[in-house]
């Protein structure tokens, strides 16, 4: 009587087997149809669509300037000693990391600051970290308009006679179309950037 | 003679300070022309318990020491009314925590300038003492240290 019992629970723990390999086979090829990004994926958001700026030129830009290039967009000012420096180090290592891919992205330091960040302050701080680094300002509304559209975050902390800005701190990346991708992270690597930008220059 | 006197009191108190308190790595991040603000990094290691209370620079108008703080990826910045030193503990002001906040800056900081910074510190029986250091201006894009740990400075091609 035990024997066919035995056989049943044979039959069943293979098929069990079977249904895990299927399950797991599943999984891979499921994750191998769409990326994975280390930063926060945001694709298809109803906001951060476009900006409309000015260079230290005097031009003005907006997204469609950039099209064919991943754009890495944050939002800082130059009179931030830690975390916009850190950025930008990061952002040229970046770069760095990209090689010969390093071309097709545009790195953009929008400033939250237009009052203190006048134009050759703008271009002479950025071009610091990289030459190829683009600084973008606005009047007082559109830097307004464009922190609304970028659900991004600035105020005016008065100190010591002066001010400073408490800012949020997360890059924007966009894809070669134009495309809101992908918010990163302020403790993330330069390698988990770049491993994400990689991913939106290969437009996945 | 009576200069002499002065200097050498000068420096003698200088001495009993650094005994004190002492400073290691001390540096200045450049900046840009017209940009107005900027922040000094260093290490500070105290014999005694004490508190940074003060700094100072003839390069700013205004100096402060300033803590950043990350609340939901929002950076904020703010003027603390001083930093403990627990006796022989290393304290640390670098990008990602305290910095010596140097604003209404009096010209460009060049990379490779000595910058002077005062720092004054207070120790438990309410008496203060300062010092006097020199800190070097790094280019703007010099990362901390601690940036770098996280990911591969040593694997970095340049």
């Amino acid at each position: 009587m035990a024997y066919p019992l035995r056989a049943l629970a044979r039959v069943l723990a293979a098929s069990g087997l079977l249904a895990l390999l299927v399950l797991v086979a599943g999984c891979q090829r499921a994750d191998e149809g769409r990326a994975v990004f280390r930063g926060l994926d945001l694709t298809g958001a109803s906001y951060g669509r476009d900006f409309r700026l000015t260079d230290p030129e005097g031009r003005e830009r907006t997204l469609a300037d950039f099209k064919g290039q991943v754009v890495l967009l944050y939002f800082g000012f130059t009179q931030c000693p830690d975390v916009c420096p850190t950025a930008l180090i990061r952002a040229a290592e970046v770069r760095q990391l990209l090689g010969a891919q390093a071309s097709r992205l545009q790195v953009i330091f929008v400033t939250i600051d237009p009052e203190r960040d006048l134009p050759a302050v703008l271009k002479g701080y950025t071009a610091a970290f990289d030459p190829a680094f683009l600084g973008l300002y606005g009047d007082a509304e559109r830097t307004r308009q464009t922190a609304q559209e970028f659900k991004v975050y600035y105020k005016k902390v008065p100190t010591g006679g002066s001010y400073t800005m408490d800012h949020s701190t997360l890059s924007y990346a966009f894809d070669p179309q134009g495309r809101l991708r992908l918010a990163l992270r302020h403790e993330q690597s330069a390698q988990d950037y770049a491993h994400d930008l990689r991913l939106l220059l290969q437009n996945l | 003679m009576k200069r002499l006197t002065l200097s050498l009191a000068a420096l003698m108190m200088a001495v009993a300070a650094q005994a004190q308190v002492s400073v290691k790595d001390a540096w200045v991040r450049a900046t840009v022309p017209q940009q107005q603000a900027t922040g000094a990094f260093m290490q500070l290691v105290s014999a005694k318990d004490a508190k940074l209370v003060e700094a100072r620079s003839p390069v700013a108008g205004v100096v402060e020491i300033h803590e950043m703080a990350m609340v939901d990826q929002v950076m904020k910045m703010r003027a603390v009314p001083g930093l403990e030193l627990p006796a022989g503990k290393m304290v640390e002001l670098k990008p990602g925590g305290y910095h010596v906040m140097l604003m209404d800056l009096k010209g460009q900081v060049k990379d490779g300038d000595m910058v002077p910074l005062t720092l004054v510190v207070e120790g438990k029986d309410g008496k203060r003492q300062t010092l006097e250091l020199k800190a070097p201006a790094r280019p703007l894009n010099a990362a901390a240290q601690k940036d770098m740990s996280q990911g591969g400075h040593g694997a970095m091609k340049h």
